[in-house]
């Protein structure tokens, strides 16, 4: 099983993110995050959706959003360089004898503390995966009390963009993974 | 003018000749319009016999069926029918009433959020807010059904949209930016497919509902004929090849004959054209076409890869596909192979007792032979749809009219209708089981109204005949719910509809009403009293393999 991140172009009309959730519900395909909103076109939505399959899954996931009247463009960015950023608020435990501890933790991973409250800190963190599930753990021992993530997006590195003006191409539409 | 009327409008744009449906309060102005329009609209008995009789009218025909339907419970009798027309990929466009803009969201009366149920089901669907947009819609639900790969379309049309008024003008193009089907196969592809099927020795062309719906039938023959290759079908290609021509080894699958599935077996190439590869095809997938590579054609990219990995796809209409690779393709004899297929033939041939009263095969093979296989055939679901697929040698597309992928009962009167309807020309003809038959028969009354000469075979074994065949074989004879204790009188039934009605139980009988029907014009209704636990075979069981049928 691998994980793969795909950029989703979509027409912004109401009821397709019903579409496109529908979808994966529908045919069993596995969705870890997902996250949208509008694009600097405002007719366009981006979804960023996180799927765990193996190839062939993932390849009728692409297809079948590709099949979507108002799905504009389906990308696989894991294939290429990119960044990739989830932002995320726990809420830890933090007796005033555990603060300096926790803020210390905070700092080395360059979060920030947004909230404290009489017996408890709300710290905020942007940064890939890797670095979220760290802190999450370092603050583990002092007792989460709620988490909330925003879902993964991302974006190609340098000059490749994922625009909707082009689409797919009739090459990618036709044989995204055989050839 | 209103937007019913404007719908209207759209309507005789898109050529539409005919409608089915049914009215009801939110789709009052649609039906307002109608009232002073050219455009036929057949009334029916229950809105699934509308859109079932759109089915059938575009199957018969190759053109778009239309079916209209008022919000909420009207909408939701169409749920079926779309289903239906949505699995075997048939072009459809429907048109429901909703509750006024304002008042969706608030459970009003008779309201229902039909985008929302039909969004598994079909090819797409709009509500449409914005009366000024209603014409752009149609256009595209039109362009929709019928282009790339066919299927349903519905159109939700709130009370207060088709009340409002417009200036009306019908757009010359349409706008979907994401929606560019892929007509022509990729060239190297297709050069690809030339080697292929020149480096093979055992080549078998499996064609499916593809063929029919893109028109490739004479280029499947041509593809056959130059490279012989035999040809093996679906339920949904049936037609694609003459059932007669020597290359035509019938239909495939669970229910296939011997020699095709044998031929699938030991074949070195398959080249499969409109085809999903169903699991009422394949069999065990794992077991299908072992020894084969595979040339998968299909226009819709998804479903190459999805239940069989091919080893040459090619995204394209097969008919494009297909004059493209023709072309490129020296003849070949394969003599070796069509002689072991030959053999197949003659070892494993199609087969059934003739003892014990009339048997539903023969009731086929009648028809078959006394209209040359030149009927339209419609059928509804179960064991005598087996054999009409079996036993009907069909000579032409767009001649068997089924319920494939949803396999669906009651699809079958109402079918006839719409395929009747639109091909009044040809003999029309139903061949139903008395489960189906007692599903949608309200629709006799429709088919009377409209002066339909459609000729009724009812193939009665008083069972729900495939259930019992299942559990003949997984239940141990155990019948469960499968008897009608009752079963109105068939031919007694027709006649307070005013249709001549026959009952017959023994071959001569039916000879002789067969006969004389078929050289009568109007309806008529035939009751075929037929050995009761007669089975479909050949078989293939449960988790099994092609090759490993029962016969
Ligand atoms: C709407 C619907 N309900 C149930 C079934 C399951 N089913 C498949 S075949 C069959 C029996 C059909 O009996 P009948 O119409 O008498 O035809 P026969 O098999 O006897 O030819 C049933 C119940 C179905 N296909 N469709």
């Amino acid at each position: 099983m691998v994980r793969h991140t795909l950029a989703v172009l979509v027409e912004n009309n109401p009821g397709v993110l019903a579409r496109v959730a529908g979808l994966f519900g529908r045919r069993g395909f596995n969705i870890e995050s997902l996250a949208v909103g509008q694009t600097e076109n405002p007719a366009v939505s981006r979804m960023t959706i996180v799927v765990e399959g193996d190839q062939r899954v993932l390849e009728q996931v692409v297809k079948q959003l590709r099949k979507l009247v108002e799905v504009l463009k389906v990308q696989d960015v894991t294939k290429e360089e990119h960044v990739d950023r989830e932002l995320v608020l726990i809420k830890v435990n933090a007796e005033p004898a555990k603060r300096a501890e926790i803020i210390q933790i905070v700092e080395i991973f360059r979060a920030h503390i947004v909230d404290i409250g009489r017996k408890n800190l709300i710290v905020e963190v942007t940064g890939d995966e890797g670095k979220v599930n760290a802190l999450e753990n370092a603050l583990k021992p002092f007792g989460i009390r709620e988490l909330v993530r925003t879902g993964k997006v991302a974006m190609l590195r340098g000059a490749k963009e994922i625009t909707a003006s082009e689409g797919n191409s009739q090459e990618e539409r036709s044989f995204p993974f055989e050839r | 003018m209103t937007v019913g009327e404007a719908v209207v409008r759209c309507l005789e744009a898109e050529g539409v000749e005919l409608i089915f449906g049914y009215p009801g309060g939110a789709i009052l102005p649609v039906y307002d319009a109608l009232y002073r329009a050219e455009i036929k609209h057949v009334l029916v008995r229950h809105e699934q016999g509308a859109v079932h009789a759109a089915n059938g009218y575009a199957r018969a025909t190759g053109k778009v069926g239309v079916c209209v339907a008022t919000s909420g419970p009207g909408a939701t009798n169409l749920v079926t029918g779309i289903a239906t027309a949505y699995m075997d990929s048939v072009p459809v466009v429907l048109f429901t009433g909703q509750v006024p803009t304002g008042q969706v969201g608030t459970d009003a009366f008779q309201e229902v959020d039909i985008t929302g149920v039909t969004l598994p089901i079909t090819k797409h669907n709009f509500l449409v807010k914005d009366p000024a947009a209603v014409p752009s819609v149609i256009k595209k639900a039109f362009h929709l059904a019928r282009t790339g790969r066919p299927g349903p379309v519905l159109v939700d049309l709130p009370r207060d949209v088709t009340g409002a008024k417009i200036s009306f003008q019908y757009p010359e193009k349409v706008e979907l930016k994401g929606y560019k089907p892929t007509y022509r196969g990729h060239p190297t592809q297709v050069a690809q497919a030339a080697r292929m099927i020149s480096e093979s020795t055992r080549p078998v062309i499996l064609s499916g509902g593809g063929v029919i719906s893109s028109g490739a039938a004479p280029e499947v023959v041509r593809l056959a004929e130059t490279v012989s290759a035999p040809v093996a079908s679906t339920l949904m290609g049936l037609g694609g090849i003459p059932g007669d021509h020597p290359l035509s080894l019938g239909m495939a699958g669970l229910h296939g004959t011997r020699y095709a599935n044998l031929a699938i077996t030991n074949a070195d190439l398959l080249i499969a054209l409109g085809v999903r590869f169903a699991d009422r095809v394949t069999g065990a997938v794992e077991k299908f076409a072992p020894n084969a590579r595979v040339i998968h054609v299909d226009i819709d990219p998804a479903e190459i890869g999805k239940n069989v990995r091919p080893h040459l796809p090619i995204v394209g209409d097969v008919r494009r596909v297909l004059e493209a690779l023709l072309p490129l393709l020296p003849p070949r004899k394969n003599e070796e192979w069509l002689a072991a297929v030959e053999g197949y033939k003659r070892e494993y041939p199609l087969k059934y007792g003739r003892e014990n009263g009339l048997k539903p095969q023969y009731v086929v093979e009648r028809l078959s032979a006394a209209t040359k296989g030149e009927s339209i055939i419609v059928t509804d679901v179960g064991q005598h749809q087996m054999w009409v697929a079996q036993y009907y040698c069909f000579k032409h597309p767009r001649m068997l009219i089924t319920s494939g992928g949803l396999g669906c009962m009651g699809y079958g009167l109402p079918a006839a209708i719409g395929a009747k309807s639109g091909r009044p020309d040809r003999q029309v003809i139903l061949v139903c089981g008395d489960g189906g038959f007692q599903m949608t028969m309200t629709e006799l009354g429709t088919l009377v109204e409209q002066r339909l000469s459609i000729k009724i075979f009812i193939v009665n074994n008083k069972r729900l005949g495939m259930v019992r065949q299942l559990q003949e074989f997984y239940c141990d004879k155990r019948y469960s719910a499968v008897d009608f204790e009752f079963c109105p009188d068939f031919a007694a039934l027709a006649g307070v509809y005013g249709i001549s009605g026959y009952t017959v139980d023994t071959a001569a009988a039916f000879d002789t009403v067969l006969d004389e029907l078929l050289a009568k014009e109007g309806p008529a209704l035939v009751n075929c009293l037929v050995e009761p636990e007669e089975n479909v075979l050949p078989m293939v069981l449960a988790g099994r393999g092609l090759e490993e049928a029962i016969s």
